[in-house]
């Protein structure tokens, strides 16, 4: 699998996914800095977690207009695999390739802790190796983790399944006490509409270490290796 | 040419920072404070003399770059 993770500055989550997506595939991916403006040659496409450009106007909108993202941009058009974390997930939103935006958390506080997100959806290639309602815990570390869209386009997403993990409790139960940043329908992942490009706002990547937080966000990496060497 | 664009979020996209300001300032006894949100401005400089097309080169920044339509409204007004 060759993988390559954008680099911004003020991205830091880059060498988590790293060691994450080597532990699941074997391969180091390669780091690409974001005044890069050629991503062909690549399996896998992953923009990480951090504070890229500061997050100066708004989360994400900076690194959305920068030249890398009109690369990612062409080669998830192509049909790419894109994985976006966090900052990711909201730069993934400010360039268009997935729908709605990461408002301000519902209580106005950054959220850094465990949760736990429930998978909706198993399938190739980010959620094959998890089963549909498989809880997963996980860390959330955000400031903007409150998904928004219209009623218009939630329903469109749950029409076209294309949720992919809400907050919920231990036992997988979704409700307005597990929806930990105020965002629609505890949405936590949608994927775009042909499956290629997902965005989530927790950290799978910081769950893959029995010594450190737990491994229950390996599945989605070994299901990237899965689908994209088989 | 000086221009003022001010970005804020649509009617119906909830605004936490505008609320707590709202009971910021209530707590500090000011009476009959309505809804409270909050917004930003840009202040841009245009070497641009003709008023219709730095208009138009603004509202292609806004709506590029400056707002995200999907929650923001934005006002353009030249300056000088």
């Amino acid at each position: 699998m060759k993988a390559a993770i954008t680099v911004f500055p003020g991205t830091n989550r880059e060498r988590d996914m790293a060691d994450a997506l080597e532990r699941a595939s074997g391969t180091r991916p390669t780091m690409v800095w974001h005044g890069e403006r050629d991503l062909s040659g690549y399996d896998l496409i992953v923009v990480p977690g951090g504070f890229s450009y500061g997050d100066y106007l708004r989360c994400g909108a900076m690194a959305g207009n920068s030249p890398i993202l009109r690369a990612v941009k062409e080669q998830a058009d192509r049909g790419v695999t894109v994985l976006g974390v966090c900052n990711g997930f909201q730069i993934l939103t400010e360039t268009g390739l997935l729908p709605g935006v990461l408002l301000r958390n519902a209580g106005l506080k950054f959220i850094c802790k465990m949760t736990h997100i429930r998978c909706e959806k198993s399938a190739a290639p980010f959620t094959g190796k998890l089963t549909q309602g498989q809880v997963s815990r996980v860390a959330v570390a955000h400031n903007e983790g409150n998904y928004y869209a219209d009623d218009e386009t939630l329903d469109m997403l749950e029409g076209e399944g294309r949720v992919v993990f809400r907050y919920c409790d231990d036992r997988g139960n979704v409700s307005d006490a597990t929806n930990l940043n105020g965002s629609q329908r505890n949405i936590a992942g949608i994927v775009n509409k042909r499956g290629n490009v997902l965005g989530m706002m927790p950290h799978p990547e910081n769950a893959i270490d029995p010594m450190a937080g737990g491994t229950e966000g390996l599945p989605i990496f070994q299901s990237l290796a899965t689908a994209i060497l088989a | 040419m000086k221009a003022n664009v001010t970005v804020t979020l649509k009617r119906g996209v909830l605004d936490p920072q505008g609320k707590a300001i709202g009971h910021a300032l209530e707590g500090l006894g000011f009476d009959g404070i309505g809804e409270v949100r909050q917004g930003k401005l840009i202040e841009v400089e245009l070497a641009e003399t003709d008023r219709a097309k730095a208009e138009a080169a603004l509202d292609e920044m806004c709506r590029k770059l400056l707002a995200n339509t999907v929650i923001e409204d934005y006002r353009i007004e030249i300056a000088e």
